[in-house]
């Protein structure tokens, strides 16, 4: 089996390596300090066990696990029991509190070569689900070896393609493995407005809106660029913005 | 307690009835024409009796506390009562008259002593209003200060409890992870840990500390999260001579550092600097400043300080009754906290 530890704080990965030496069959492929670092090893290791901290600069664990691929055995190593819940819905093998002993930590690698090939479902799809409270603050997006991250207040909107939504923000396009419609219950609906099937707007970007065709009308952005919006979608538009249309 | 009987204030009012006792001699000797030895006669023992007639009021004043009572049933009420004691105090004007002065003589002028006693009631009656007053002052006054001094303590009690327990987690993993790694240093850090919660816990007593004191468990707690973070972390310590006996309440600085290794230091990949410097303001005061390396773009979403900052602030008003500042500063990848505390003798 092959394990990846990604944790900031040198002693702890240290103590991972340790307890992970004793078994001849694993083989650390990769030892990350940071989030960014931890997506890059991910896809070139194709590791089957990621020991994973939750709080670390740049990404947190929960990032990290929506940017990386499918297939990927997860246990959790923190000092927060906050995240027990959502460490659950994403899948995680298992939930490692620190300090921990020997003991706990041999039933959870256990745990995970028992769980070794299965079939665990896209991590990005299980990452919307398991959204920690609240709204989200920045959505992060993999673009080969590079990840973005994009404050949601600098998201102008968001199109609907197939599996992925393409993201816009100043001007760039970011591609993510999301659908749009995860993407929306993840947004303050406060400031992002789905306008149409495919279209999830920020309303701070709304210029004006001006009829298209009989039925329809367009959303024009502050930039000049024109977004569709369905019928639906214009009451609810029109609900928020009240008088300043 | 009525306010005339304490404290051997009754001396005192007694003795301001002497300029009346001689206004009416003065009136009854110029006025009526009675000798001047009758009208003493007739002025102190008839001033005594409304002397002790007079503070009465207080108690229907205490009764009706204005702006409580409808303020007809007030003005009723004291009139009724003034006019009883005037009365009271003319008849007896009467009875003295009668003995040191032939009557008749001075029947004219018993409406004016009436008048007199009318206006004289009704004057203390003012008087033990504005006494009520001052003293309802005085206790709300005293109970905000004591108000403020509970809130203080809870603040600070909340605070102590707040030893943060995930870092005594994370400190308690590394001292896992050292003891194969390094038995030695795992032994100093169990020691340091220990100094650390032992110095916080003996804080529960105490209501100001010296800064020197406080700057003490502060690098106790900075050379845990040394262990922790290695070559990440680097702290910087400027205290100017003649601040360490400068006082302040304890646990000041420990949130504000921490916070500074927490959002600061711990969300950077690269190597960050922790400085805290205390220098002598020119007003007398000190100045403390905690600056640490942030990312910018981290701190973007989610705002650096939380509790610990609110805290701080909190206790600073507690304690200082706004004559000190703290203020945030973010720039260049730096963040700012700086405290200016007052002079200690205008404590």
């Amino acid at each position: 089996m092959t394990v990846m530890i990604v944790d900031d704080e040198e002693l702890a990965r240290r103590l991972l390596r340790e307890m992970l030496a004793a078994h001849s069959d694993i083989e650390i492929v990769a030892e990350c300090a940071n989030g960014f670092e931890a997506v890059k090893a991910a896809a070139e290791r194709r590791p089957d066990l990621i020991f994973l901290d939750v709080q670390m600069p740049k990404l947190d664990g929960f990032e990290v696990l929506e940017l990386i691929g499918p297939g990927v055995g997860v246990i959790f190593v923190t000092a927060y029991d906050t995240y027990a819940l959502r460490a659950f819905d994403v899948h995680a093998v298992d939930y490692l509190l620190k300090p921990f002993s020997k003991e706990r930590f041999e039933a959870a690698l256990a745990l995970a070569e028992n769980r070794l090939g299965e079939n665990t479902p896209p991590p990005a799809l299980l990452a919307a689900t398991a959204r920690a409270p609240g709204y989200l603050e920045r959505v992060v997006v993999k673009d080969g070896a590079r990840v973005h991250i994009i404050p949601v207040s600098r998201l102008d909107f968001a199109e609907a393609q197939d599996d992925y939504v393409c993201l816009t923000s100043n001007g760039k396009t970011y591609l993510k493995q999301q659908t749009i419609g995860s993407l929306e219950e993840s947004l303050d609906p406060r400031q992002f407005i789905r306008i149409h099937r495919s279209y999830i707007v920020n309303l701070d970007r709304v210029v004006k809106m001006e009829p298209y065709s009989k039925d329809s009308k367009v959303a024009v952005l502050s930039d000049g660029k024109q977004l569709p919006v369905s019928r639906s979608g214009y009451q609810r538009l029109t609900a928020l913005l009240g008088e300043k249309l | 307690m009525h306010p005339l009987f304490r404290g051997g204030r009754f001396g005192l009012y007694l003795l301001a009835w002497v300029p009346i006792a001689c206004a009416l001699s003065f009136l009854l000797a110029v006025q009526a024409r009675v000798s001047w030895l009758a009208a003493t006669g007739i002025a102190i023992p008839f001033c005594l009796v409304l002397a002790l007639i007079c503070p009465s009021a207080w108690y229907t004043c205490r009764s009706l506390p204005l702006g409580k009572e409808p303020l007809r049933r007030i003005l009723i009420t004291h009139s009724v009562s003034a006019a009883v004691a005037a009365g009271i105090w003319t008849v007896v004007a009467a009875a003295l008259a009668s003995i040191f002065a032939p009557i008749g003589s001075n029947r004219a002028i018993l409406p004016a002593v009436f008048a007199i006693g009318m206006v004289l009631y009704l004057l203390a009656v003012a008087i033990f209003y504005v006494v009520l007053a001052v003293e309802a002052a005085q206790e709300a006054q005293a109970r905000e200060a004591e108000a403020r001094l509970f809130a203080g303590k809870a603040e600070l009690r909340a605070l102590k409890a707040q030893v943060n327990p995930h870092f005594l987690f994370n400190s308690l993993h590394s001292i896992s992870a050292l003891t194969s790694i390094d038995a030695a240093q795992a032994r100093e850090m169990c020691v340091l840990l220990g100094g650390f919660l032992r110095s916080t816990l003996g804080l529960g007593e105490k209501t100001a500390i010296t800064l020197a004191e406080e700057a003490a468990l502060v690098r106790s707690y900075l050379a845990i999260e040394q262990i922790r973070f290695g070559s990440r972390l680097e702290v910087r310590e400027e205290m100017e001579s003649g601040c360490e006996g400068y006082l302040v309440p304890p646990l000041l600085l420990q949130p504000l550092v921490e916070n500074a290794v927490v959002h600061g230091i711990a969300r950077l990949i690269e190597p960050g600097v922790i400085r805290i410097a205390a220098h002598r303001s020119p007003g007398g005061g000190v100045s403390i400043v905690v600056e640490n390396s942030f990312d910018a773009e981290a701190a973007l979403e989610k705002r650096a300080g939380g509790f610990g900052l609110v805290s701080v602030r909190k206790r600073l008003e507690a304690h200082y009754d706004g004559a000190a500042t703290l203020r945030t500063a973010a720039g260049e990848g730096r963040y700012r906290v700086e405290i200016q505390l007052p002079e200690e003798s205008s404590l």
